[in-house]
């Protein structure tokens, strides 16, 4: 920029024959000081998001690491520990609350794609959002009240078709020797399905709205029906946004906690028994319930635990985002 | 109080893409100055420079000068906000602040400063502004009513109160007319007509009647095509423009061949 | 209804384009069929079920095997009248709206649940008094201790994220250009999927490092909600501003307003409806958090008023532990989530409430 002989104060104040008004419209303090600072406050806070992120793995590693170090013979003195390592303890663990997840996903994916399809193309359209309020109020209800539905409505409502499967079906080993009361990896499963289906239906539904009015009409003017419509606009449409709508539920409902603390009676096997119960527990359940009586080494592998937990989460969602993200790049949507 | 704007070589640039080159012009005091041309040919990028409203898109920028009687607009030390409350825009769609009055909208300039004012100070300040506007008798007795209560043009005539109410050397106007019915276009065209008595008028316009209707000076801006940066082609009394350009692509704007 | 009227045509036409819309290739069921094959469905399903098991049958039982008698049926007859492709249509139809009923069926079993079983002990003494003294099979005791615990928490836990939600928001809407503003859009995706025990553990490992292992406040709970509520009170918050036009900073900016004051008297101001209320919505979400109290703040069986001292009582693990603890504790239990679901049933009508009152005036 060319550098001229101006006055240090490059624009002078207005002139002063507009006297009437000129006093107020004169005091010139442009408050520069006062953006740098408001810009510097919204930029600390940003980086206070990357700090705090960064705080929690670290401090999470810190309280860890006692337990991650220890010998198998300091770890027997922690009353409830299994296995010779942290590792070999949280195996079972890790196996639970995939387990118990992705039962959950098999059951709420095709439940969630109805729901979004009956309120973004079946419903009538004065009644859609308010259909929608409705499922979203699932996602009001504390997860804690989930639990005591569970434990103590749901359980006996899935006894006799539980009993029936076992009956009818028991030469599978899935659903082989169910006992009642019905405390089994099943039917947290069904808790953890109708805790995740809010998220899983709100976000496809927004991609079902999204679908291109055009590819629509040019179906229905083809003499396609409304569910021909859907198979060959819709649905391929929505298809990645379904995936990861689906990631984002299965990143939920691993780290749910009270839902299967208070349903499940816990076990720590490699077991695909849904139907019995003490055969599985999940990370966050086993936290919450050994946690308030432990204390020193105990704390510390429960902790470690955490942070496997943390790492599984971090790895579906970043898996979640990628989906979308690269879905954002190519429809254009947005 | 309304001053001259001299600009000499200005090229502006948003981020490595030349935008437009090598405009050097004089704005009158006192008078409308018109900016004309086919869309993208850098007209309005230009107008915006005047008041540095181009720095609010992230990467925008200029080299060369702009002098506000004898005052470099970019000078090393100049606050942009200093510069736009001596140089006052109004928009292509009137932009009225939705959550504020009619009132509001006007002292928003005062208010939204933190400023200070004596009651009958802004209720002066109001009446002034809205008959500067042309619009004190349409809305002198709904002032609290909110300002996205009133018509396109009066929003428009309402956005050019707020804009005087700042009181500026130089008026810029961004196609104000562009989102207006014929009357309310009419409207602002005789307010124009008045303002120029008292500012410096900067307006651009994509219709060439309105151009020779309100302006006393016109400029030209064309672009050789995609991709290749607006320049100006010439500038002259708006009489003489419109009767005998002196280039060809001047004259074939203005009778339509092409634009 | 008469059956005969809407008919089909029975005799297939073949040359004339006039007949074609009559043609058996558009032959549809007439609208009413639905219904009735839906009431035949379940009353068949009534009568093979009092028949089967001898007794009445329950509504579930009745419900489902009706479902099965329907799509089985008006599958059947779509295809004979209609065609595969038509019975196709009704089937996913059947199956779509299928899914929703289905989905309602926990909402409001749940809602009645709590409001039935919670309505047995609750009461303005259940509201108003603690659990000091309260022992064994004694019925009486209340969540007063709990309430204040709750709220105080949850205040707290906003106290630190709406701040900081706000800012961030405003640094990724107004300033932040380039790789950190794509990082911390990052981390705040990330932020989102950290699981709620994940938080408490962390706000644990945090406190008891600094403050030494027997730490234990209220506090420390409200750092692990913020921990999960930051992220929501930010994405809430930037779409709010995001939904700001241009056109009104740009106006500010042209009345030489700097772009501070423009932010908070322009930005802000037109967009506070919508941060209120999501603000309002992610308290809500967070009030009903457990895990990370029961990890960090535990129970006490009085009110605790200070934030930064002592163990603290709050909602949902007052539910959770007499839940654990059976007899009496059951029905307090389901008194404490009634009052839960009331809590946070008030904060999303308030909160839509004030998204409709405070819109802009005249802005759609």
């Amino acid at each position: 920029m060319p550098v001229t002989t101006t006055p240090p104060r490059g624009v002078p104040d207005p002139a002063p024959s507009r006297a009437d008004a000129g006093a107020a419209v004169r005091a010139a303090s442009t408050g520069r000081v006062a953006s740098r600072v408001f810009a510097g406050l919204s930029t600390g806070a940003g980086l206070l998001i990357l700090v705090t992120l960064a705080a929690v793995a670290a401090f999470l590693l810190i309280r860890a690491w006692p337990a991650l170090s220890a010998s198998p013979e300091e770890l027997e003195t922690v009353s409830w520990f299994t296995g010779g390592s942290v590792a070999e303890y949280v195996a079972p663990l890790v196996f639970g609350t995939l387990l118990a997840s992705v039962l959950a996903l098999l059951l709420a994916v095709p439940v969630s794609i109805g729901i979004a399809l009956f309120i973004s193309h079946y419903a009538p359209r004065r009644l859609a959002q308010g259909l929608g309020y409705l499922i979203d109020l699932l996602a009001a209800i504390p997860s804690v009240v989930y639990g005591l539905w569970g434990a103590l409505w749901l359980i006996g409502q899935l006894d006799p078709v539980f009993t029936w499967l076992s009956s009818t079906l028991g030469f599978v080993p899935l659903v082989a020797d169910y006992q009642a009361p019905a405390k089994n990896i099943m039917s947290a499963s069904v808790v953890l399905a109708v805790m995740i289906l809010p998220i899983i239906t709100a976000v496809s539904r927004e991609v079902f709205l999204q679908t291109p009015r055009l590819h629509e009409e040019a179906s229905l003017a083809l003499g396609a029906t409304r569910w021909e419509m859907v198979r060959q606009a819709v649905l391929p449409f929505g298809r990645s946004g379904v995936i990861s709508a689906s990631m984002l539920g299965l990143g939920r409902a691993l780290g749910e906690t009270m839902a299967v603390l208070m349903v499940i009676s816990p076990g720590f096997l490699f077991s695909f028994f849904l139907l019995r119960p003490g055969q599985h527990q999940t990370i966050a359940a086993n936290i919450a319930s050994k946690f308030p009586e432990s204390s020193g080494l105990g704390v510390s592998v429960l902790i470690a635990t955490g942070l496997a937990l943390f790492v599984i989460t971090f790895v579906v969602n970043l898996a979640a985002r990628w989906i979308i993200a690269r879905r954002a790049e190519y429809s254009g949507a947005n | 109080m309304s001053k001259r704007i001299d600009v000499a070589d200005l090229d502006v640039y948003y981020g490595d893409f030349l935008a437009v080159e090598g405009v050097t012009m004089a704005i009158e005091p006192r008078q409308a100055t018109a900016l004309i041309g086919p869309s993208g040919c850098g007209k309005s990028t230009f107008l915006r420079t005047l008041n540095r409203m181009h720095e609010v898109i992230p990467g925008a920028r200029v080299t060369g000068k702009a002098l506000m009687d004898g005052q470099d607009l970019y000078g090393a030390d100049v606050d942009p906000v200093t510069v736009r409350r001596q140089i006052g825009m109004v928009f292509q769609r009137p932009n009225p602040f939705p959550t504020m009055s009619i009132a509001d909208n006007v002292l928003a300039g005062v208010r939204l400063n933190n400023r200070r004012m004596p009651k009958d100070a802004q209720q002066d300040l109001i009446e002034q502004s809205l008959r500067g506007a042309n619009l004190w008798n349409e809305v002198k007795d709904r002032l609290a009513l909110p300002g996205s209560s009133l018509s396109g043009g009066q929003q428009q005539r309402l956005c050019i109160a707020r804009a005087i109410a700042v009181k500026p050397q130089v008026l810029l106007m961004d196609e104000p007319c562009s989102a207006l019915d014929p009357i309310s276009t009419l409207a602002i065209e005789d307010l124009i007509a008045e303002l120029k008595s008292d500012y410096t008028i900067v307006i651009v316009t994509h219709n060439m009647q309105q151009a020779a209707r309100v302006s006393d000076r016109t400029a030209f801006f064309n672009i050789a095509g995609t991709g290749k940066p607006g320049r100006l082609i010439e500038m002259d009394d708006t009489a003489t423009m419109f009767s005998s350009p002196r280039e060809q692509a001047t004259e074939d704007y203005i009778s339509g061949r092409f634009g | 209804m008469t059956a005969a009227a809407p008919a089909p045509t029975p005799t297939p036409t073949p040359s004339p384009t006039s007949s074609l819309l009559a043609s058996d290739a558009y032959r549809r069921l007439p609208r009413w069929s639905t219904w009735a094959f839906a009431s035949g469905s379940l009353v068949v399903a009534f009568l093979v079920l009092l028949v089967a098991g001898g007794g009445l049958p329950g509504v579930a039982g009745v419900v489902a095997l009706g479902a099965a008698l329907f799509v089985l049926s008006s599958g059947v007859t779509s295809r004979v009248v209609e065609g595969p492709r038509r019975a196709a249509d009704r089937l996913a139809t059947t199956l779509v709206t299928g899914a929703f009923l289905l989905a309602l069926i926990p909402l409001v079993s749940l809602l009645l649940l709590v409001v039935t079983r919670g309505a047995g002990a609750f009461s303005w003494t259940f509201l108003t008094t603690d659990m000091l003294g309260i022992f064994g099979d004694m019925s009486e005791g209340g969540i007063q201790h709990a309430i204040v615990g709750t709220l105080l928490i949850t205040a707290a836990a906003a106290a630190i994220s709406v701040p900081v939600g706000l800012l961030t928001a405003i640094y990724l809407v107004e300033y932040g250009r380039g790789p950190l503003a794509r990082g911390i859009t990052f981390l705040v995706d990330v932020m989102t999927g950290i699981p709620s025990i994940v938080a408490g553990l962390f706000a644990f490992a945090l406190f008891t490092l600094l403050l030494g292992p027997a730490f234990r406040a209220g506090i420390m709970g409200a750092v692990a909600l913020a921990l999960l509520m930051t992220p929501v009170v930010i994405r809430s918050v930037e779409e709010m501003l995001r939904l700001v036009p241009n056109e009104l900073r740009e106006a500010a900016y042209a009345l030489g307003v700097p772009k501070w004051l423009t932010i908070i008297k322009v930005v802000l101001r037109t967009a506070v409806a919508g941060i209120v209320t999501g603000v309002m919505l992610s308290v809500a979400r967070v009030i009903g958090e457990t895990a990370p109290l029961l990890l960090t703040v535990g129970m006490v069986t009085r009110v605790n008023w200070d934030l930064f001292d002592g163990r603290m009582a709050t909602l949902p693990v007052f539910a959770y532990r007499q839940y654990e603890s059976g007899g009496a504790g059951i029905d307090r239990a389901w008194a404490a989530a009634l009052t839960l679901i009331l809590i946070v049933m008030i904060l999303n009508l308030v909160a839509r409430l004030i998204s409709r009152w405070f819109a802009p005036r005249g802005a759609r």
